[in-house]
């Protein structure tokens, strides 16, 4: 069961990609880009996974735990800072250049094309680098 | 071509109903950098792993969802780049997504479903970023990002 509902959820979450668009790097541009034609998926997509995670959390809140007993709400960190502004602004530009997120990225990888490829290569290079810089304090 | 394309809407469901449904049995935040980030880290693999794994076997199942769906290719690119710039915008936001801790599904759909003020700043953030790198992209370098 404890491996069995993060496979579910990341199937979904897949599903739900694909269908979308945002497997689409073309979709995210044509919403990102707003000098272009605009393309108004994304906002949809957004705001539909919202909406019903919303939902889905607003349930939640009542309760002291998860439905799984063994399992805890996070504790979520509150003050923003430098590292989240920072992070936040690269990771867009990092986005926007190439309409491709860590998501939809890892979903293309079964069509195995080199431009895939090559993009997850080096998002996992840049993540290998912040991990070993985090963990040299 | 259908003239209200609700796609997005379906699909977006699908993407909240995923993440609710984690985060509901588990706690668990359906974040893929974190997720990913963490499992290069060797950190909590019993639940990371089996996640990464729907998700990228998911797309196994793309041909029988197109054909289910109508869509013609879900990887289709209108917007190609080439690898160099592939290359570097995969990097950044490898770096980006682990510095700001959260990205589109971890800040954008979980974070502000929950009404964080970190995640809805660092929405806030990339998508000006974002729409400013695009904009740049497609109508000033393009000629440079492009094969």
């Amino acid at each position: 069961m404890n491996i069995i509902i993060p496979l579910i959820s990341g199937l979904i979450f897949g599903f739900g990609l694909m269908i979308s668009g945002m497997t689409q790097p073309g979709k995210v541009i044509g919403f990102l880009d707003i000098l272009g034609a605009w393309q108004w998926d994304l906002m949809g997509v957004m705001g539909s996974a919202l909406v019903v995670n919303g939902i889905g959390y607003a349930i939640m809140k009542r309760r002291e735990g998860p439905l799984l007993s063994g399992f805890q709400f996070p504790n979520f960190k509150i003050d923003l800072d430098r590292r989240l502004l920072g992070g936040a602004a690269l990771f867009g530009l990092g986005w926007g250049l190439a309409g491709i997120c860590p998501g939809p990225a890892l979903v293309s990888l079964a069509t195995l094309k080199v431009e895939l490829l090559t993009f997850v290569g080096m998002m996992l290079a840049g993540m290998l680098l912040m991990n070993w810089l985090d963990s040299r304090g | 071509m259908t003239i209200l394309d609700l796609n997005p809407v379906i699909g977006g469901a699908l993407i909240g109903a995923a993440s609710a449904v984690l985060y509901a049995f588990q706690g668990r935040i359906a974040g893929v950098s974190g997720i990913l980030g963490g499992s290069l880290k060797g950190e909590a693999l019993n639940w990371r792993l089996p996640f990464l794994i729907g998700l990228i076997v998911s797309a196994f199942v793309g041909s029988s969802i197109s054909d289910l769906w109508g869509i013609d290719d879900p990887f289709v690119n209108t917007a190609p780049r080439n690898l160099m710039t592939l290359g570097i915008a995969g990097f950044i936001v490898g770096v980006g997504s682990r510095l700001g801790n959260g990205c589109t599904s971890g800040h954008g759909i979980c974070g502000v479903a929950r009404g964080s003020k970190r995640s809805i700043s660092a929405v806030i953030v990339f998508m000006t970023t974002g729409v400013i790198t695009a904009v740049v992209s497609q109508h000033v370098i393009n000629a440079l990002v492009t094969d």
